[in-house]
């Protein structure tokens, strides 16, 4: 299960750790179609490897390591207590919980309420032994193998994750949460989640990402997501890895006429994480609304490429990300707002804050513009810099000073991101969390 | 908004005329044999050849770039000609002596360079395809001490300084069109201004690519000793031809401390015509050293060329240095530019601003491409940018590839940048006025660029103004 029998490279010759599991998962009995799929994956995967720092979406993260780590050997997993998964929990008891371990749908940790007809909240697996029609239409159109490597890893090699269809008009009322567990045993926990949004329908899903019993780990998720008209979706992410895992995650999102997107991500653990959050904007009066916090310590390494594609008129795009770093922490953001020729009326806005709290944190922030039509107003502002003095100094006059005023601007700079997850539940949650991080970060 | 815009897009590149004048040139083709050849030709010391050579074996082992926003059919190295010098007997002893033909060409092109235009006070080295052809106003330089001469004569009689700045600040194998630049340079201008003398006047110089199939290849040094201040400005033209024709020119910018250099750029070059036929490839590296203190300034005004692929850059090596970089950058017709300036912190407390302003019509591309990367020692250091771009029409487009990399936390990078459409509304409050479409729009680009125009000397602000109203001719409809 190691890579060490595979013979000497060749320098020319990609790097292709996993190269069995790969061609395992590409063996792997499934129906023709997923057979098909996974094969294409495996071959996208062999042929291109490991991205290096001279691809330039993968510049300064640096992932070849992956190939030395000693991910290969696949242990019998403890069982995990329903108790080890409480700090983990976000929101209402009574919404859905769907929770993965290691990579596959647990379902006696899981609590599935009864809802209305024609919504589904299953195990991914499940739904391609059952031949549910959506799941062949729909399942790898979006984050299709060629989006990076690893779509094409988690392409080849994914077990199981979260099958959630709403058909037209169907609301949700309380949040869905799904917690990905890992514990470490398995090389690549490869979770894929598929969650269809009918016609006029809403939802809130919520997607953490823990460790329990372990710190290590290599978690490679995808999560494909599709509006339909005039659908809502709101998608929260919070990444608390454990501190020397590598967590990477695609979430592929695809939008048609009038339908609303909004995503909050979060990331505080593993000891290198990258998110890649792609919005196609297909159809007219779309709206998307991306927001972003990572927290940064130690030698951590946060990458968050989000890529918005302006592909029709009159749709409108707004982003906020931003990061907090100390120590010798690195922050990697790339944004890219691509306007095709036929989007007139676009309105793009992205911006990325980044508060550097230490001499040896390291930020590099790429904000990218594509404009191929001439009606548009897009913008986008990259900052980073330490805290600002003069916050500082009228703080000070007003008998608050030392650790108390960093704290309060701190707090302060996150809170207007955490602001916008619009579950008041969740969002005292994840404040508590955020402010509990800051205050090791502050020290 | 159509008619009368249209009417002038379709008029003639002014400058695009050939003048017929006896040449020497070097075979077709690059070989090592070339570079011996440029070498002998301009008589240098071995020093230099051997330079060059290094050089040249170097960009053998190179492979060129492709990772910039630019699409062109591969360029063969062998089908060009790297040397082309009108043709004299003995070395020029003054201006009169120079071709009259040349002096004909230049004042055609409205260039500085006879009794008349001396009177403006604009010294003025003229580059005529690959050999320096005369520079102005060397005595009064002279006087405070100021070296101001073409490159082959500075090689000549001041061979210590050359030898020890060139290569200095863009190393022969920096890149490969650096590195062919350093094979086969054929002239340039050089200027050295002593410590702590204020170059009295405006430096220029004028770049005029003539021959057929030849290549440009000039290079340029500039050295502001201590506490010495300059300004230097370049223009460039060349004549219309239905080839793509290939400049890759070199400058370096050397300000020690205390010193400022300001270089501005006009760049004309011959954009090809409204289906992408002929043009210029200008493919140039600019960098800037600046030492403590010293302060280095970039402006260009780019609307030449087929493609553009230039990022004129300062190192901030010492303490509380200064970097500036102000570009207007328009592209029309079939144009492509891929351009932008790295700001490399350094020193403690050094201070970047860039202000790009990038116009697309047409079916023009353009890119902005910057580097803001301030280094764990670069305590206190600042950067500003603020990159803009204006489309009209919707068959152009704007990209911006902005890299910002910040490696301690005294220091703050701001970045700012937005697209938009030429107002609609502007134009109808301009109308309103009574002013016709063509004047409305060349007033709302002059006052988008006008951050970088005022960076500008006087006399070329002028002249860059005409030059963004004729490139927009027939840009909207």
């Amino acid at each position: 299960m190691t890579t060490a029998t595979r013979p000497a490279r060749s320098p020319n010759e990609p790097l292709v750790p996993f190269a069995e599991l790969v061609a395992e998962g590409a063996r792997a009995g499934a129906p023709a179609w997923l057979a098909t799929f996974r094969r294409g994956s495996a071959e996208r995967f062999t042929a291109v490897g490991l991205p290096t720092s001279k691809d330039e979406d993968w510049r300064f993260t640096p992932v070849q390591g992956l190939a030395r780590e000693n991910l290969g050997v696949v242990r019998r997993p403890a069982p995990v207590a329903p108790e080890a998964l409480k700090p983990f929990l976000l929101g209402s008891e009574r919404g859905a919980l769907v929770v993965v371990i290691d990579g596959r749908f647990e379902a006696s940790l899981s609590h599935l309420p009864v809802l209305p007809t024609g919504a589904r909240i299953m195990s991914l697996a499940a739904a391609i032994t059952e031949g549910i029609p959506e799941v062949e239409a729909h399942l790898g159109r979006y984050a299709t193998p060629d989006v990076t490597p690893f779509a094409a890893l988690n392409g080849a090699v994914f077990a199981d994750g979260l099958f959630l269809h709403l058909a037209a008009g169907i609301a949700i009322e309380l949040p869905i949460q799904v917690l990905h567990v890992s514990t470490g045993a398995v090389p690549v926990v490869a979770p894929r989640s598929l969650l269809l949004v009918g016609r006029g329908a809403s939802v809130t899903v919520v997607e953490s990402f823990a460790s329990v019993g372990g710190t290590t780990g290599f978690t490679n998720g995808v999560t494909e997501i599709v509006l339909g008209r005039n659908a809502r979706c709101e998608h929260l992410r919070v990444q608390r890895e454990g501190a020397e895992a590598w967590h990477i995650g695609l979430t592929e999102v695809s939008q048609e006429r009038d339908s609303h997107y909004r995503s909050f991500t979060l990331a505080l653990g593993a000891k290198l994480s990258r998110h890649d959050l792609r919005a196609r904007l297909g159809a007219e009066n779309v709206e998307t609304l991306l927001y972003g916090l990572y927290l940064g310590r130690n030698e951590q390494l946060h990458d968050n490429h989000t890529a918005i594609f302006h592909d029709q008129p009159h749709c409108n795009s707004w982003e906020v990300y931003k990061g907090v770093l100390t120590d010798r922490s690195h922050a990697v953001f790339n944004g890219k707002v691509i306007v095709q020729p036929v989007a007139q009326k676009t309105d793009a806005k992205q911006t990325n804050r980044n508060l550097l709290l230490s001499e040896t944190a390291r930020v590099d922030t790429k904000p990218q513009l594509e404009i191929f039509a001439d009606d548009v107003k897009c913008t986008h502002g990259a900052t980073v810099g330490k805290m600002d003095e003069q916050q500082r100094y009228y703080l000070k006059t007003r008998g608050i000073a030392g650790r108390v005023a960093e704290g309060v601007l701190i707090w302060a700079f996150t809170a207007e991101v955490l602001a916008e997850v619009t579950d008041p539940g969740i969002r005292e949650t994840l404040e508590k969390l955020v402010r509990a991080e800051l205050e090791t970060m502050i020290g | 908004m159509s008619s009368p815009v249209e009417a002038l897009v379709n008029r003639e590149y002014k400058y695009g005329f050939v003048t017929d004048i006896e040449q020497v040139t070097a075979a077709i083709g690059l070989s090592e044999d070339t570079v011996r050849f440029i070498s002998a030709k301009k008589d240098e010391p071995t020093w230099l050849l051997e330079w060059r050579l290094k050089a040249y074996r170097r960009w053998l082992e190179m492979t060129e770039p492709h990772w910039a926003n630019i699409h062109h059919a591969p360029i063969d190295y062998q089908a060009s000609t790297y040397y082309a010098a009108p043709k004299t007997t003995a070395p020029l002893g003054s201006l009169d002596e120079v071709d009259p033909k040349l002096l004909e060409t230049y004042e055609k092109l409205g260039i500085p360079l006879s009794e008349q235009k001396l009177l403006a006070g604009v010294a003025v080295d003229a580059i005529f395809d690959s050999v320096s052809v005369g520079t102005t106003f060397k005595a009064t330089l002279a006087k405070s001490g100021v070296l101001f001469c073409s490159f082959g004569e500075a090689v000549r009689e001041h061979p210590e300084l050359v030898q020890k700045y060139l290569g200095s600040v863009v190393p022969a194998s920096d890149n490969f069109f650096a590195a062919l630049n350093a094979a086969v340079f054929s002239d340039g201008s050089f200027v050295y201004v002593p410590k702590g003398v204020k170059c009295p006047m405006e430096l220029s110089t004028y770049f005029r690519i003539n021959a057929a199939n030849s290549g440009q290849f000039e290079r340029t040094l500039i050295v502001a000793d201590e506490g010495a201040s300059v300004s230097y400005l370049e223009g460039c033209t060349a004549p219309k031809r239905n080839e793509n024709q290939l400049h890759a020119a070199v400058v370096e910018l050397i300000a020690l401390d205390d010193a400022s250099i300001k270089y501005s750029t006009v760049q004309n070059w011959y954009a090809g015509d409204e289906n992408g036929l002929g043009g210029i490839y200008n493919f140039v590296t600019k960098r800037g050293k600046a030492m403590h203190r010293a302060k280095i300034s970039w402006t260009q005004v780019e609307t030449g060329s087929a493609i553009t692929w230039k990022y004129p850059s300062v190192l901030l090596m010492g303490d509380d240095s200064v970097g500036e970089f102000y570009s207007v950058a328009v592209v029309n017709g079939m144009q492509q530019a891929d351009t932008g300036t790295k700001m490399i912190h350094m020193g403690r407390n050094s201070r970047s601003t860039i202000v790009s302003k990038g116009i697309s019509a047409g079916r023009g591309q353009n890119s902005y491409r910057g580097q803001v990367k301030i280094l764990p020692k670069a305590a206190g250091s600042r950067n500003y940018t603020q990159c803009d771009s204006m489309l009209i029409g919707n068959r152009c487009g704007a990209h911006t590839f902005p890299y910002i990399d910040v490696q301690n936390a005294s220091s703050d990078v701001e970045h700012e940048a937005s697209t938009s459409k030429i107002g609609e509304d502007q134009i109808f409050y301009c109308k309103q006025r009574g002013l016709n479409t063509e004047n409305a729009i060349s007033v709302i680009v002059n006052g988008f660029c006008k951050e970088v125009f005022r960076e500008l000397p006087m006399e070329f602000a002028v002249e860059a103004q005409k030059l963004l109203g004729v490139s927009l001719e027939g840009s909207v409809g």
